[in-house]
């Protein structure tokens, strides 16, 4: 979230699309629920009605997979009607900019498309430049080959005739949901989007949240209360994992992954360090070798040296152009290209997209440890269904682990709030915590390297100071995480003493003088104590941002690109939307993002959006795998047999998995209906923790699957019926709900019929339960995350002649 | 103790069923074995283990082309309940009304399992249960242990909307007022207080009844 939840009641308009927020982030609902009472409107847009439809203004049904086609159309009233917030988006973005004359759109591939890589040139994406090496403006938005111009005629296409036959959505929906929602971009008003992993999980998912930010910057509805673009995220620390780096690419604080190539220090900075030439872009991402050194500090400690490059060498690194997401670690355990796996907190058998490919991967390996609450379809997937466990060779180790409420630690929500929690109840015996775990575990590894270990240097100095008596210290990660002086240090005029924790980033240093082993967090834990353990119920501004509860990064600042806010001189768009303010030549409310004065003082000012090379938010995105606009492709697996759009059906850099366990076929009579999966209220991910509590079990026993009654009535099948659903990796059985929250789609003249389905089952508990249905889903992604396109693909219901006993 | 009233507004309720889960934990309720029959709403109706349970009803309708209603249902406790007078008539106070307002059934009324039946008929709504493993007549008991320790009903305490509210008579029919009004405005006129005089469960619905839950 670039907001935070309680932020949601400052709102105008409430967009949940691409999530079920009532269902699945339950608790949001009170702060949409109080933006409503105050006369908010709430649209809810999903292919399915849901419990969140139950509660909105306005409900507008979308086929699966076909969000950038909806939200193009809105881009294309927003545009066309003068909709958008003109000051705003000439100022703030880079709707000014000029766009090189290398760059071109043509039926549906932008320029540099490489069809044998199946890539793209992103050079030929660039902006024009002046002679200094600033990108050149048009603060009229009126050239031609300016950004806004450009993004105007792409999106001039999604005609509402064009999107309601892409879509299914009727063109009286997309009106009302579109003038409404372009209501925000009076000054006066703002809007935000709840979205989650209906909008992620497709091949063009980061389009799809890139074409809503497009949209708020336009609005002028980021930085602002009530606005941005707000992820919910599906597990409670899931912002926290990511900001630590659970993502392949990325290290802790997003600092990139070391490629194989960047063979020194010096290289990895230079290629990873983002420059400007503008005087008034702050660049903050400049900064980067402090944070790396500040990490390869908190990595080895006082063995990392400025001679040795801070131990930069014994960083893993990954080889140039190579993926490692999920999809790829499976396809490779699938090819037998490794031995052994830790599956972790997780159970991939019924989690991850296509599970027959997962749970045949898994039997290709020689061990497996799952470290888990409760016995799971992944710790026995030896004997699961079509397994034949005598042969299966695959070694499987299932440690018990504490939950995260039996120990003490911090959570990061989606609102980027980092809360520590004490120990509730105790352990069970012989239950560890994760952290017990991995010390254990890492120092019999750094054992055996000791007697006889090939490269041993990155284990053996490896910083170990924060573990006391074999048992792992949650206070002294925490603090390792802030970052301390390793030695005595003068910056910006303080003198700090070494060992003394490290009040900001701000005081991080390049040369080793600091650690931080997340610089983002630098500020969470310092010697004023543990920032995250706060609870002062203050709020000075009135707009919900209790600075004093918890810690948010970076740095507190509870809203950011705030400083998108306020105008040119300060002033807040609006009064009734003010969270920060110029006043007497200080910045008053939220912590700024950069204290620097306004941007009608052109001399010492930088500009707001201080992450970005150009210190603007990008409407136009060079940076994607997929080109600078968001465009409409179909899912890989689709019901049409064009895209309406252009000749490239799917998205041209998609990246599609070739074992025989990816099957995938579109327009094919054996599975001619649009799947997708969702979660319940009820059971929490795969249903792993909860399917083991009788009182949530009672709630949601059985595997179901939702369809029309227009389906029901084609396919023979009445509610409560046992049915099979099948795709063409797998199958599952589930009883029918028939119901008109489901209705036919009128797609390109045809009726097209869609259900749903949740992954919250699996084999292991209960007997009669059904199993996961990522069973069906395939294994193919979004080419810049790699996440999984588990949310539209083909499928074929049938009823079963029995109901289950 | 003054009088103490729940005040529910069915406009903001979610369905996330925390208040039937939370009764059962904190009841330390059993597991009734349960079916996916066609429906979230499950068990399928109130029963020994499930004291407030969360109705599911969708209707097609003009706006939005459909309402899906949910109705968190459990006993209302009449200020002159209609069961305890049938139970009296058979055995005097085994049913009984604390001075705050909640009704509650006795250990005694095990004596009555032959008049259930007709007790359950009292009941405009049928709440009451015959449960086998009490051997007794059960139903919602206000949480009258938290109530009388000064702490909200569990259901209450663990709405995340606003939906469930619970607490002092002035309260809640001030609460029940203002939804009401804020209802009318936003619902085109619609809106009322189901059974506003006769019961300390107060309602707020927006269309007709029996779109809420079926007629008994």
């Amino acid at each position: 979230m670039t907001n935070h939840w309680i932020d949601i009641r400052n709102s105008d308009c409430i967009l949940i699309m691409g999530s079920n927020a009532a269902e699945n982030h339950p608790i949001s609902m009170k702060w949409v629920g109080k933006a409503m009472d105050k006369g908010a409107t709430l649209i809810s847009v999903d292919p399915r009605f849901t419990r969140t439809s139950s509660k909105a203004d306005i409900y507008a049904a979308l086929r699966s997979g076909t969000d950038i086609a909806f939200l193009g159309g809105m881009m294309n009233y927003i545009l066309s009607n003068n909709k958008f917030h003109k000051e705003y988006a000439a100022n703030y973005t880079n709707a000014s900019f000029i766009v090189g004359s290398k760059f071109d759109f043509k039926d549906g591939l932008f320029a540099g498309y490489d069809p044998k890589k199946k890539k793209y040139d992103k050079s030929q994406w660039a902006f024009e430049k002046d002679g200094n090496g600033v990108p050149k403006r048009d603060l009229t938005l009126k050239d031609p080959r300016c950004v806004f111009q450009l993004m105007k005629k792409h999106y001039s296409r999604y005609t509402p005739k064009n999107v309601s036959s892409i879509t299914g959505t009727s063109e009286a929906d997309l009106k009302k949901v579109y003038e409404t929602y372009a209501k925000t971009g009076a000054v006066d008003k703002t809007g935000t989007i709840m979205y989650a992993m209906g909008w992620t999980q497709h091949t063009v998912g980061v389009q799809n949240i890139r074409m809503m930010a497009m949209i708020q910057l336009m609005l002028g509805n980021m930085g602002r209360p009530g606005g941005g673009v707000n992820a919910l995220r599906g597990e409670s620390n899931v912002q926290g994992s990511t900001d630590h780096c659970l993502l392949f690419h990325i290290l802790p604080g997003y600092l990139k992954t070391p490629r194989a190539s960047n063979d020194s220090l010096e290289v990895y900075n230079k290629k990873w360090t983002p420059k400007t030439n503008d005087p008034i872009s702050a660049n903050w991402w400049g900064n980067t070798p402090k944070y790396s050194v500040s990490f390869l500090k908190s990595m080895f400690g006082e063995a990392g040296t400025k001679e040795n490059d801070f131990g930069y060498s014994w960083l893993p690194k990954i080889d140039d152009g190579k993926t490692y997401s999920w999809l790829d670690i499976f396809d490779e355990m699938y090819k037998e290209k490794f031995k052994g796996f830790f599956a972790w907190g997780q159970n991939p058998a019924c989690s991850g997209a296509n599970s027959n490919k997962t749970r045949q991967a898994m039997a290709k390996l020689d061990w497996m440890v799952n470290v888990n609450l409760f016995h799971n379809e992944t710790a026995s997937f030896w004997k699961g269904p079509g397994m034949n466990p005598d042969e299966i060779k695959t070694e499987v180790f299932l440690l018990p682990c504490a939950t995260s409420v039996e120990k003490e630690g911090s959570i990061t929500n989606s609102g980027r709030w980092s809360q520590w929690r004490y120990q509730g109840p105790k352990r069970l015996r012989g239950v560890k915590t994760d952290g017990d775990i991995m010390v254990e575990l890492f120092e019999k590894v750094r054992e055996l390297y000791q007697a006889d270990g090939t490269f041993p240097e990155p284990i053996q100095n490896f910083r170990w100071d924060f573990v006391k008596e074999g048992k792992f210290d949650a206070h002294a990660v925490a603090k390792l995480i802030n970052g301390y002086f390793e030695k005595d240090a003068t910056v910006k005029g303080k003198s700090f003493k070494k060992g003394t924790l490290v009040p900001s980033f701000a005081y991080l240093l390049a040369d080793g003088s600091t650690s931080s082993g997340n610089w983002l967090y630098c500020n969470s834990y310092t010697e004023k104590g543990n920032m995250a353990a706060r609870r002062e119920k203050k709020d000075p501004t009135g707009m919900g941002l209790y600075p004093e509860w918890s810690w948010c990064w970076p740095v507190n600042r509870r809203i950011i690109y705030n400083r998108a806010s306020v105008d040119l001189n300060g002033k807040p768009w609006s009064p009734n939307k003010n969270i920060l303010e110029r006043k007497d030549g200080k910045w008053v409310g939220d912590v700024p993002d950069g204290g620097w004065p306004p941007m009608s003082n052109k001399e010492k000012t930088k500009r707001p959006f201080i992450m970005k090379p150009d210190g603007v938010a990008s409407v136009f995105g060079p940076g994607r795998a997929d080109g600078p606009f968001p465009e409409h492709y179909e899912p890989l697996e689709c019901p049409v047999p064009k895209n309406l759009m252009s000749s490239q059906r799917i998205n041209p850099v998609a990246p599609i998995y070739g074992t025989e366990a990816d099957a995938h076929f579109s327009c094919d009579p054996r599975f001619p209906f649009v799947g997708t999966t969702y979660r319940v209220t009820e059971h929490w991910q795969t249903g792993l923790l909860t399917r083991w509590q009788p009182w949530l079990l009672e709630l949601q026993p059985q595997l179901f699957v939702e369809m029309s009654n227009e389906l029901g009535k084609l396919k023979g099948i009445n509610n409560g019926d046992m049915c099979k659903v099948s795709s063409a990796r797998g199958e599952v059985e589930a009883v029918a709900i028939v119901t008109g929250r489901f209705k036919p789609f009128k797609v390109q003249g045809t009726t097209v019929h869609q259900i749903g389905l949740p992954w919250c089952f699996g084999w292991v508990q209960p007997k009669d339960g059904g199993d996961s249905a990522n069973l069906l889903t395939p294994s193919t992604g979004d080419p810049n995350t790699r996440i999984p396109e588990t949310k539209a693909f083909m499928v074929n219901v049938d009823k079963l002649g029995k109901r289950r006993a | 103790m003054a009088g103490k009233f729940f005040f529910i507004d069915t406009t903001r309720c979610t369905a996330c069923r925390g208040c039937q889960t939370a009764c059962k934990q904190y009841k330390k309720h059993g597991v009734t074995k349960t079916k996916q029959y066609g429906t979230y709403q499950n068990p399928p109706d109130l029963d020994g283990n499930t004291f407030r349970l969360v109705r599911f009803m969708e209707h097609p309708a003009k706006t939005n082309s459909m309402v899906w209603y949910f109705f968190t249902e459990a006993c209302r406790h009449c200020l002159k309940p209609p069961c305890k007078k049938k139970a009296d008539q058979i055995l005097k106070d085994a049913i009984i009304v604390k001075d705050y307002g909640a009704v509650l059934y006795t250990k005694k009324t095990k004596d009555l399992e032959k008049s259930f039946k007709a007790i359950k008929q009292a009941c405009p709504w049928s709440i009451p249960t015959w449960s086998k493993e009490e051997d007794q007549i059960v139903k919602c008991n206000m949480c009258y242990d938290r109530v009388e320790a000064g702490l909200p009903t569990a259901c209450s305490k663990a709405c995340p909307t606003g939906a469930l509210n619970f607490g002092e008579e002035a309260e809640m029919k001030k609460l029940a007022n203002e939804h009401l009004k804020a209802a009318k405005k936003k619902f085109g006129g619609k809106g009322e207080i189901l059974d506003l005089e006769d019961v300390r469960a107060l309602y707020l619905i927006i269309d007709e009844q029996m779109k809420y839950r079926p007629v008994a």
